[in-house]
């Protein structure tokens, strides 16, 4: 008798734990599931319209084909509770963004200020591979000085547009984290200036010296200043184009005509990296 | 040659046994890999646990310098952060003993420093120009990310703890395990700040 009634429990206890445990797991999970066809952009608002995330998925669908690094942007209205760090990080690890072997993901998470909410958040998520890359600081500093700023005007596509163009420059190592932050940090205002200008003298000046010395030295030093001046002509373009990272999506243009579907993710690993800001 | 049939019988269960002993070590052999590399998962675990705590004591020296260089009155919280660190960098724990005893105390020297930052933060409040500094605000990201990562790195170790001290329970894996030494590994506890950061406001 004992033993049934024992045994009777037990199994309430299991239908009851087996009904009340997946819910439960489930809205700890509450992030929405991986898109089925893949999908880098996925906007769950609507706040694209048809043509801005065809040429985002286009740009980012390309640089995925190119570098390996997957970009993804998720646009939610809520967080379901969660911070937007913890939002992003598990969008990262459990739709697997990056490659399973460089962990090379990036999940840009936007909730937008217009669909009901009283504040706007975004964040920027970074796999462990390009934690290197992107640095917390950095990934700060591209969500308050090239994204925020349009997000307030209400430009979600151009502040996406700008957000993911440097995250590509940086994690495909065009220039690295430094030299964002040397193009961003507030003491570097007027070096954009002094540079340029301090390099087209010296410039002019070791091209006149060079003039004279040719007739002497010509072997040796026609060999050694063009070295000199090609590094001094690319350090003064680089400090004359700061404050205008607009442009360099230009770079991309028409490559290879349509790229195609974006193959899926890559099961890439994310450790909780990355910052964001909120307006 | 006419083999006798008493031989025969005894030459199969001869097999037999030696058949069914070979299986058994080698299943053994198997589980008992099984557990290494489930321990060695944890092991790696661990080390990311560490690595993200070492992160955050390396940011302290950093921001005590920003912070002192705008608030100059605030000596004493500043130096309860350096001793707070300084004593969370002292206890280390052996991936080895990971018991629950170490672990806790690990545990109590790690919330040492995040209650002495928590308190620092809550300073820094009244110094708007520090907060508006381009460094602060750098390391503040920095701050935040690596509480994010902290809190990622437990539950990664918590999981893979679980998954090894499963093993370790289940039958027959079990009788490997306690003859060969696999302890039981301790998890991080659900106190204030496991699952979620910590929230860093500045």
């Amino acid at each position: 008798m004992k033993p049934d009634k024992l045994k009777l429990y037990f199994f309430t206890f299991i239908i009851i734990t087996g009904i009340f445990l997946p819910a439960e797991s489930q809205s700890q999970v509450a992030i929405p599931d991986r898109p089925s066809p893949p999908k880098l952009v996925n906007d769950f608002t609507s706040t694209l319209n048809q043509q801005e995330k065809v040429a985002l998925e286009r740009k980012l669908v390309r640089f995925n084909d190119t570098s390996s690094t997957q970009i993804t942007v998720v646009i939610v209205s809520d967080f379901n509770g969660q911070s937007k760090s913890q939002f992003a990080y598990k969008i990262g690890e459990e739709w697997g963004v990056g490659q399973k072997e460089f962990d090379n993901g990036l999940v840009i998470l936007l909730k937008p200020k217009e669909v009901g909410n009283n504040e706007g958040e975004v964040f920027i998520a970074t796999g462990y591979g390009v934690e290197g890359a992107v640095p917390d600081a950095i990934a700060n500093r591209i969500t308050e000085e090239e994204m925020i700023p349009e997000f307030k005007k209400g430009n979600y596509y151009a502040g996406l547009d700008k957000g993911t163009d440097i995250l590509m420059k940086l994690t495909a190592g065009e220039y690295s984290a430094e030299e964002y932050q040397k193009q961003t940090g507030d003491s570097n205002k007027t070096a954009g200036y002094i540079v340029p200008i301090l390099a087209m003298i010296i410039v002019i000046f070791l091209m006149k010296r060079s003039q004279k010395t040719k007739r002497t030295f010509s072997r040796r030093q026609s060999s050694a200043t063009p070295g000199i001046l090609t590094a001094l002509l690319l350090f003064g373009m680089g400090g004359r184009h700061s404050g205008s990272w607009n442009n360099f999506s230009s770079g991309g243009g028409s490559f290879g005509g349509d790229a195609g579907g974006f193959g899926g993710f890559g099961g890439g690993s994310f450790g909780g990296g990355g910052a964001g800001g909120s307006w | 040659m006419k083999i006798r049939k008493g031989t025969l019988i005894a030459l199969i269960t001869v097999g037999a046994i030696l058949l069914l002993l070979l299986i058994m070590i080698g299943t053994g052999v198997s589980r008992y890999n099984k557990l290494v590399s489930l321990e060695e998962n944890v092991n790696e675990k661990w080390s990311q646990v560490e690595n993200v705590y070492q992160r955050r004591a390396d940011l302290i020296p950093n921001l005590v310098n920003t912070v002192k260089g705008y608030a100059e009155h605030e000596q004493q919280t500043l130096t309860k952060v350096i001793e707070a660190r300084s004593k969370a960098t002292s206890v280390n724990v052996d991936p080895k003993n990971l018991d629950g005893q170490s672990l806790q105390k690990f545990q109590q020297a790690q919330k040492g420093l995040s209650s002495a930052l928590s308190r620092l933060m809550v300073v820094v409040e009244r110094y708007p120009d520090l907060k508006a500094s381009q460094n602060f605000r750098d390391l503040q990201a920095q701050l935040e990310g690596t509480e994010n990562r902290i809190s990622v790195e437990r539950r990664k170790f918590n999981q893979a703890a679980r998954k090894y001290n499963t093993k370790i329970r289940q039958f027959p894996t079990n009788m490997i395990a306690n003859t060969m030494g696999f302890e039981k590994k301790a998890y991080f506890e659900a106190d204030q700040g496991a699952d979620e950061a910590p929230q860093v406001e500045f």
